[in-house]
């Protein structure tokens, strides 16, 4: 045990010391939200249902950050693990195998919450942000749609041969995702034919999750979401057991 | 040297798809000896020692490490062995600390690393990352990384492949410092000048096979292969005065180059004395015996190439 976070630990000091994904997860969702805040402010309006335009987007950011953790960070991370042979050096030690893919689970997800958390902070200290539901409950989601997400990573980085073919699929994936899903954009200006499309894509289920629990919605009124999700995660989990290799 | 066995190895055999990587390879290592595999890239050396660390399953064949099944004993084995893989890489930005200090929290008994990093030419790379240090520093990492825990038995693959001369040399002698501490040492490489001046028997492994295995001197030895004398004369030269002295078995002129070729490698005084003796100018004289590349060439009708 003491192997394994200690392993955690370091894994957390190299993420902090990679400026990319640093600045993906915990500057870039900030950055966003100071220019679009500037822009809008945080007025309750009717186009938002009553909230503001800050009050939509932090849980659509947080939104992003997972789908960036998940796509991004670990699906290359661990293809390029694999390729330099980091994770064959890794499994030449007592350690489980468990143990090596655990503790890259663990600060990733560390990273993805402490994203959310600078958003809910800032938005809270400048924008006033407000927040009508079950904070247990908005963290429910949040694990769940990490976990999806991340298992989705562990697809991308067991079929894809290479980091370098991960990243760019990763992003192919990651982009349209952002823009059509209401992450990054609020879904509200999005034309009706787009919001429909949108519905195949996973990130758009997170969003939906997210923002409605934040208005005080209950889990309850999201079965659909929570099952879409819970269903990413165990097929996620069941192709990367198949396709995930070591080297 | 002590004759138990360390590493037992019978009839192992791991096929690729249709491509058979090893083909039924025994051998034995004994405790406290450099045990070296020889052979070109590609002969199953890497598949070889990376069945016995129980990191690839062999289809066939027995293996049994320090009395135990590396396969399905692994994670007990590898408290008791240090690894060093064949083109690893740790993270680029690990810093030397962190990697030792990180690799020693993986076993309930480390030692302390410190020295470790004195002794291998690293203290004043302590806080330089991994991606930062050049070839020659990785590997002295990887080996420490491969001792931090005090293992039984060190494997090193391709230790010194892609090294400069001098980082090589060096390389050796830290190899045999890891033997002087009584540990039992596994090798790979493709040079057959480290596999002869490093091992105490070696193992030359052709298309997976082994197909000869020795102390370096009695494969030599056993060649038969003859010492050359080599020199270059200026002027008038007559081969017969040296063809006829004992132990010359013939000499070959080549332009004003001489090689004479002899059982003994005590031959050359006695060339000397001759050349002298009926005042036949020479210069660029050299001896070369013949070494583990020619017991390679002789055995498989092929030279190494790197």
């Amino acid at each position: 045990m003491r192997g394994f976070w200690k392993l955690t630990f370091v894994e957390m000091k190299l993420f902090l010391r990679e400026p990319v994904a640093a600045f993906f997860t915990l500057a870039f969702p900030l950055m966003l939200l100071f220019l679009f805040g500037s822009i809008y402010g945080n007025e309750p309006t009717p186009f938002f249902g009553g909230y503001g335009s800050v009050d939509v987007s932090v849980p659509g950011y947080t939104a992003m950050i997972i789908a960036t953790s998940g796509l991004l960070s670990l699906a290359i991370n661990m293809a390029s693990y694999r390729e330099h042979g980091i994770l064959r050096r890794l499994k030449a030690t007592p350690l489980r195998p468990q143990a090596i893919l655990g503790a890259q689970v663990i600060v990733i997800f560390l990273m993805t919450a402490l994203g959310m958390a600078l958003l809910i902070i800032a938005g809270k200290m400048v924008y006033g942000l407000r927040f009508d539901g079950n904070p247990l409950s908005v963290l429910a989601a949040f694990v769940l749609s990490c976990m999806s997400f991340f298992a989705l990573g562990f697809v991308l980085a067991g079929l894809l041969p290479t980091a370098r073919t991960a990243q760019i699929v990763a992003m192919a994936i990651f982009y349209p995702m952002i823009f059509l899903s209401g992450a990054g954009l609020p879904r509200e200006i999005l034309p009706q034919n787009i919001r429909e499309f949108a519905q195949v894509l996973p990130l758009t289920h997170v969003v939906t999750l997210l923002q409605g629990l934040w208005r005080g919605q209950s889990l309850g009124d999201h079965v659909l979401e929570l099952g879409i999700l819970s269903a990413l995660l165990i097929i996620g989990i069941l192709i990367s057991a198949k396709t995930f290799r070591w080297e | 040297m002590q004759q138990k066995t360390v590493i037992q190895v019978e009839h192992l055999r791991k096929v690729y798809g249709s491509t058979v990587a090893v083909d039924d390879i025994s051998f034995q290592v004994y405790q406290g000896e450099i045990f070296g595999m020889v052979g070109p890239n590609g002969a199953g050396k890497t598949t070889t020692i990376e069945c016995i660390e129980g990191l690839r399953r062999p289809d066939g064949g027995n293996i049994r490490v320090l009395d135990l099944d590396p396969y399905v004993d692994g994670y007990a084995l590898r408290l008791r062995i240090g690894i060093q893989l064949q083109e690893a890489v740790l993270q680029d930005r690990i810093k030397v600390w962190e990697a030792l200090d990180l690799y020693a929290s993986f076993y309930p008994h480390s030692v302390d690393w410190q020295p470790l990093l004195e002794q291998l030419g690293l203290a004043d790379k302590r806080n330089t990352p991994f991606g930062k240090l050049s070839g020659g520093q990785k590997q002295r990492l990887f080996i420490a990384l491969a001792l931090v825990h005090d293992p039984e038995v060190v494997f090193l693959d391709e230790l010194t492949t892609g090294l400069d001369p001098q980082a090589r040399r060096a390389m050796w002698d830290l190899v045999r410092g890891i033997r002087e501490r009584n540990k039992t040492i596994l090798l790979t490489t493709h040079f057959m000048e480290e596999a002869e001046r490093l091992c105490d028997r070696v193992a030359i492994v052709e298309r997976g096979r082994i197909v000869a295995l020795d102390t370096p001197e009695n494969l030599i030895r056993r060649l038969g292969a003859e010492n050359r004398v080599i020199f270059t004369v200026d002027g008038q030269f007559e081969p017969q005065q040296l063809s006829k002295l004992t132990g010359v078995t013939r000499v070959e002129t080549i332009g004003e180059r001489v090689i004479v070729y002899a059982r003994e490698a005590g031959v050359v005084g006695e060339v000397v004395n001759v050349l002298t003796t009926n005042g036949t100018r020479f210069r660029d004289l050299r001896t070369e015996q013949p070494n583990l590349e020619d017991v390679f060439l002789a055995l498989t009708g092929r030279e190494m190439r790197d």
